[in-house]
């Protein structure tokens, strides 16, 4: 199954073009400000959460299942009543122009949606003029190639793989040129492959301009494609980071050394390495950073200090930080 | 008001009842039919003139109601219920469309196909009776004003149904009974003075006597009350609508 991304085609709006007080360059795609949500049940999805998108990036929502993703998707796309704060989409609200922001929302939900019965075909045009758009067969042919599914455009969506029935919500999701782009698990049970492409479609998008807010639960997913990072834990925002900087954490290593004979406390000669004492005086950690290979990471000189001050050393070990680690402490700490 | 949505669902309905031709249109059709045959053609020699016109004159009114009635009910209960079912509900909520224009695509197309099958049985009738329509606006403005209000109804229920078996609990365990108990094969001078008074609480008497009064110019109540309790039905479907929406009861937690 090879989806041949070639989303170059799929004409989408210059962002910022749209008419009407929202549009400006400076407005954030989507702003969200205190957004709370309590269920009928008593149960509370959200908590405070605020959160800007800017225009034209990819960012990812990382958090484990129930943390509260689908809901923050869900209310800003107006599936869900928020139950206290606000949402502005390119400088719409959501609810009192709920117009405006919606037709520049497209949603990919995180179920596969049943409709057996229709045509690939109709049902992508369906959404088109669902969202008030004039008929544009030619744009919903340049989505359909791009997703690979123009063979299939007269299939019945019964006779569709998983993975093409999602690239078919995919294609639904931009039949109306959206400006905001949202996909909900987009490689949830979908195969390696597939997600590569997937994560080609996605970036031929951003190219285009179109901002893309992905939620997931594989890090790999994140690390791979956004330009930032937000995790999410019990309905709060407990992160909001570059991935750069994330990255940056995530270069930084760590050396163990044990000790032969236990510490009292890191001696005066090694104070200009950055030790800390570690078990019981047992082990000094030295903490350094492998992306600066050019300035040298400190452990040769390290190493010698020892030796000149007689500090024998029993075992070492490094070991290195993943974007998986630092998301799973996030996700504890605040437990 | 964005008329390209409303259209857009308007539609995909109206395909929806082509694609199904067989189930949507034929059906109907055949069982109306079929009552022609045995009350009209078989039982109906039998039986004197009702209100003077042949028995089988006085069924045909009663029939379409009985069949708009339905049609109404179940097309645009599913047509809302299918959605939700299937999960595609998502997208029409979160199009930049107003509840108002999602009742007008799904009830707007639930009512015309209705008001189609109204027509034909209609035709069909006159193949096996001879009969004359006395005041034809005013069963038009009956067969739409029921169509749509049934239509309301049916919309009501594919909301409110959680289940295949709700959606079909309504129809045939209220509507169906209803219809036949509000004077479509009889007129209620018929019945027991103490079961006339019963059968006036069925809403349905109503219609199908403002229905015949279209076509006889004779109806077992005023056309007046006919008229007061269809606008009456209305009035209260649209207000039933118009809480599920505010309070978004089923649609949106």
């Amino acid at each position: 199954m090879t989806l041949s991304a070639n989303p170059s085609r799929i004409s989408m709006p210059e962002p910022g073009s749209a008419a009407g007080n929202g549009g400006e360059a400076g407005t954030p795609m989507i702003q969200v400000e205190q957004l709370s949500k309590i269920y009928g049940g008593g149960f509370q999805a959200l908590k405070e959460v605020s959160l800007t998108i800017r225009r034209g990036e990819i960012f990812a929502l990382l958090g484990p299942n129930g943390a509260g993703k689908t809901t923050l998707i869900s209310v800003i796309c107006g599936l869900v009543n928020a139950t206290s704060g606000s949402v502005r989409v390119d400088g719409f609200d959501n609810v009192a122009h709920y117009r405006e922001a919606r037709e520049r929302i497209g949603l990919v939900p995180q179920e596969l949606t049943n409709e057996a019965f229709t045509t690939v075909w109709d049902t992508v045009s369906f959404s088109r003029g669902l969202f008030g758009k004039p008929k544009d067969p030619a744009h919903i042919e340049n989505v359909l190639r791009a997703l690979t599914l123009w063979d299939k455009r007269d299939n019945r969506l019964l006779e569709l793989s998983g993975g093409m029935k999602r690239r078919v919500l995919i294609a639904k999701a931009l039949s109306h040129n959206p400006q905001v782009l949202f996909l909900d698990e987009p490689t949830a049970g979908v195969d390696v492959e597939l997600r590569r492409e997937m994560w080609e479609v996605v970036r031929g998008l951003r190219d285009q301009g179109v901002t893309i807010i992905l939620t997931t639960h594989y890090i790999e997913e994140a690390e791979e494609m956004a330009d930032r990072i937000g995790v999410i834990r019990r309905g709060e925002l407990v992160l909001v980071e570059e991935k750069a900087a994330l990255m940056q954490q995530l270069g930084r290593k760590e050396l163990t050394l044990h000790l032969a004979v236990p510490l009292e406390a890191v001696p005066a000669a090694l104070s200009g390495h950055d030790l800390v004492l570690a078990d019981e005086g047992h082990a000094l950690v030295y903490t350094y950073d492998v992306s600066r290979q050019d300035e040298g990471t400190g452990i040769a000189g390290l190493l010698a200090d020892l030796e000149a001050t007689g500090i024998r050393v029993k075992d070492l070990h490094t070991r290195q930080s993943s974007l998986e680690e630092i998301f799973v402490n996030l996700v504890r700490e605040s437990a | 008001m964005n008329l390209q949505s409303v259209k857009t669902i308007y539609q995909a309905e109206m395909a929806r009842s082509l694609r199904t031709v067989l189930q949507s249109i034929v059906s109907p059709v055949v069982s109306t039919s079929l009552y022609f045959v045995v009350f009209g053609a078989a039982i109906g020699t039998r039986i004197s003139e009702v209100d003077g016109v042949s028995y089988g004159a006085f069924i045909v009114p009663g029939l379409i109601m009985l069949m708009l009635l339905t049609q109404s009910v179940s097309t645009a209960s599913f047509g809302i219920f299918f959605p939700r079912f299937s999960g595609a509900i998502y997208e029409i909520l979160s199009a930049p469309i107003s509840y108002f224009e999602i009742v007008l695509g799904y009830v707007g197309a639930a009512a015309t196909k209705s008001i189609i099958l109204g027509l034909i049985v209609l035709g069909t009738a006159r193949l096996f009776v001879p009969f004359s329509i006395q005041h034809p606006l005013m069963m038009l403005l009956f067969l739409i004003l029921t169509a749509v209000t049934f239509s309301l109804l049916g919309f009501i229920i594919g909301i409110w149904a959680d289940g295949f078996e709700k959606l079909q609990l309504v129809p045939l365990l209220i509507v169906t009974p209803l219809t036949f108990l509000g004077g479509t094969f009889y007129s209620i001078d018929m019945l027991p003075p103490l079961w006339q008074a019963v059968t006036l609480l069925n809403p349905v008497v109503y219609l199908v006597s403002g229905f015949r009064w279209s076509f006889y110019g004779t109806g077992d109540v005023s056309i007046w009350a006919s008229l007061a309790i269809i606008t009456l039905f209305l009035g209260v479907a649209l207000a039933v609508i118009n809480w599920i929406f505010r309070t978004g009861y089923r649609l949106k937690p």
